[in-house]
């Protein structure tokens, strides 16, 4: 990196570049340039900076300064007076800084938000390989391939006490010790990308504004478990972070990180970049595994499971973008820096996105065990236009519906558990007063019904009985007995579905009915007027 | 490109198959897979043809039907129908004078459902070909749909 006086950070994500992004990146460009100040000023596309909702978002280093809705027009006041004069602009300026825009120097000291994953995201530009490597990039990789064995890999990992970011929170170390562990030749390396959950975008985030560490991740996985060859599958309408995770890919290979006999250590990996085209329950990974064979992504009977059977038959390590952007930190820190975040049985940070009816929607990433109040009151802002709060919808639509009683439970994998809810993909969707419980429990389970794959009976029809019902509730025409009936559907479901598609929509069922049974109920009078189900 | 060019690009093994049908529906000027594409993807990969029919409609972004220059997917996930997407699709409905699924008779405009787009920051949301509008109302969609129309 060249030594500049200052940075400006263009975030470029599908939000931003709705807003206009590119068109205020351009006039930066040229309104430096026309006052001769390219040498010393870098202009830089970003990833997100984690604030949604604000138009195009800049920020200014070494100060550390976020600007809000920026048009092309507010530039040239930007460049004369903060620039070139040192006056930032302050009606431009986030009148309030939330808890999530840090700046760059109290990242990790803080504790407000502790970043791992995201430590680079709105930091480097994601397009250079050289930001990548002058932030500490890579080095996990040659720490690994020079000296440590691939067992070792695994040790720190399993030490380290990483779960699976993908929902179901299986330890990651021994996934990778299972697939190492299997016979044969030929093994293979799965990143699953295909971030399918309704309200998560967290994986999209990691992808396009920090590939090159999911790519670290990946490799120091290939290492660990002796696979050649790995794919990242990542769903069709991420169009940006193909683009992006593309370019990465090429990236390493011209410095020599990909291909052949990597840094001169006879370790050889290559990686492709395989695109989906919508389906949800190709999230699952054996159906992930069939439509990469190019297949219809239906599930597989599981046992065998992919460590032992997967892609092709071989022994197949399937981890979230999230777990895999969590090993570098991992092996460069060490498992005993790792543990001291999050708590003893769920270590680390958790990525969330939080939704809906907040002040402040967008992603933050903070330790493991976090209270859901402080995640939605502190980071989220609380509730907007004065509004009380309602309900969280916590997991994605395959989550729980939890009301303000339940507020405190410690975001963590078992103590969800006891909650009878997960963590899921870490999408937190807030409603106000406002919202109804029978329309939103209606959406959820609509949802699930167009993306039943069909395959087996509980699932495919289950699907459609829940709907039917709704529908009646929703209308008013339902009865007292048609709400058990859902629990009771739902239940079969959760014991006798394939695959988790279907297993898993007794939590939103069950948790919206008994948390909000009173509403449900109100719903099943013929003269109760309710706005969101239009009637 | 022609057809042929566009297979030749790829490998002719499986693996590759929805890589070839995105590419090849990207290449139709009325977005969708005729039935000749799906005998020449049949025919490359060695596979039968109810095969790669099998395959092309059991994923969502595929369509066996011409659609219009424009296709609107409106997302329809919990977030987005939190924050009022059913309004969304109902203004567009009433202003193209379609269902959902359909396309206008002057090939113009498809309107569809789509799952979760991951931009829920600016719920409601929806994509037109491959851009993304956000914060919708149903004021922004008419000016959106306007804007598109004298594009033509």
């Amino acid at each position: 990196m060249k030594l500049q006086r200052a940075h400006v950070l263009v975030s470029v994500d599908p939000e931003t570049v709705m807003a206009g992004a590119k068109e205020v990146e351009e006039r930066l460009i040229k309104e430096i340039e026309s006052r001769g100040l390219s040498d010393e000023i870098k202009v830089l596309e970003t990833g997100t900076l984690g604030i949604s909702g604000k138009g195009v978002v800049l920020v200014v280093y070494p100060e550390g300064i976020y600007y809000e809705n920026v048009k092309p027009d507010d530039v040239p006041k930007i460049v004369e007076e903060h620039l070139l004069k040192g006056r930032p602009v302050k009606e431009l300026m986030l009148p309030e800084l939330p808890v999530r825009a840090v700046k760059r120097e109290t990242v990790g000291l803080t504790r407000k938000q502790v970043r791992i994953v995201l430590e680079n995201a709105g930091v480097i530009d994601p397009e250079n390989i050289e930001e990548y490597i002058a932030v500490g990039g890579y080095e996990a990789l040659e720490k690994a391939l020079t000296s440590m064995k691939p067992e070792e890999v695994i040790e720190e990992v399993k030490k380290s006490g990483l779960r699976g970011r993908g929902g179901a929170g299986f330890p990651t170390g021994l996934k990778w010790e299972f697939t190492r562990k299997a016979e044969g030749d030929i093994k293979y390396v799965i990143c699953n990308a295909d971030e399918g959950e309704p309200g998560t975008f967290k994986d999209r985030l990691i992808l396009e504004g920090d590939p090159h560490k999911l790519l670290e991740g990946m490799m120091l996985c290939a290492y660990a478990i002796g696979a050649r060859k790995g794919y990242i599958y990542i769903r069709g309408e991420y169009a940006l972070s193909i683009k992006r995770m593309q370019k990465a890919i090429d990236d390493a290979y011209k410095y020599g990180l990909l291909g052949e006999d990597i840094l001169g250590t006879g370790f050889s990996f290559d990686i492709e970049i395989k695109k989906g085209a919508g389906a949800y329950v190709c999230g699952e990974e054996t159906a992930l595994i069939e439509s990469l064979e190019g297949k219809r992504g239906q599930p597989r009977f599981k046992p065998p499971y992919p460590v032992t059977h997967g892609l092709w038959q071989k022994p197949t390590v399937v981890n979230n973008v999230e777990t895999l952007a969590n090993v570098p930190s991992i092996i460069k820190n060490g498992a005993e820096w790792y543990k001291k975040f999050g708590t003893e049985k769920s270590t680390g940070t958790k990525v969330y996105t939080i939704l809906g009816h907040v002040k402040y929607p967008g992603l933050i990433e903070v330790e493991m065990g976090t209270p859901l109040r402080e995640i939605i009151f502190s980071y989220g802002g609380g509730i907007k236009n004065g509004k009380k709060f309602k309900a969280a919808l916590v997991g994605g639509a395959a989550g729980v519906f939890l009301p303000d009683r339940l507020l405190d439970v410690k975001m963590d994998f078992d103590n969800l558990k006891e909650y009878k809810a997960v963590l899921g993909s870490g999408a937190i969707l807030v409603m106000n007063e406002d919202a109804c419980m029978v329309d939103m429990l209606f959406s959820i389970i609509r949802f699930f019904y167009h993306e039943s794959c069909g395959k087996c009976t509980p699932c495919r029809i289950g699907t459609r009985e829940l709907l039917e019902l709704i529908k009646k509730v929703r209308k008013g025409e339902g009865e007292e007995s048609d709400l058990d009936k859902m629990i009771k559907i739902s239940e079969s479901m959760w014991k006798s579905s394939f695959c988790p598609l279907g297993q898993s929509l007794i939590m939103p069922v069950k948790s919206a009915i008994e948390n909000f049974r009173e509403e449900f109920v109100k719903h099943l009078d013929k003269e109760f007027h309710c706005e969101n189900c239009r009637r | 490109m022609k057809r042929e060019e566009i297979l030749q690009k790829y490998t002719p093994e499986l693996e590759n198959i929805l890589f070839i049908l995105h590419d090849l529906q990207d290449n139709n000027p009325q977005h969708y897979l005729s039935k000749e594409d799906l005998e020449a993807v049949a025919n490359y990969l060695n596979v039968p043809y109810s095969y790669v029919h099998g395959v092309a409609t059991f994923y969502s972004m595929f369509s066996l039907k011409p659609r219009g220059k424009y296709i609107i997917r409106v997302c329809e996930s919990p977030a987005c129908h939190l924050m009022g997407s059913s309004n969304i699709i109902y203004e567009l409905a009433k202003l193209l004078g379609i269902g959902i699924g359909e396309t206008t008779s002057d090939g113009l405009f498809t309107l569809e459902l789509s799952s979760c787009l991951g931009v829920c920051g600016v719920a409601p949301a929806m994509m037109i070909n491959d851009e993304v509008y956000g914060n919708l109302t149903p004021e922004k969609i008419r000016q959106i749909i306007e804007e598109k129309r004298r594009e033509r």
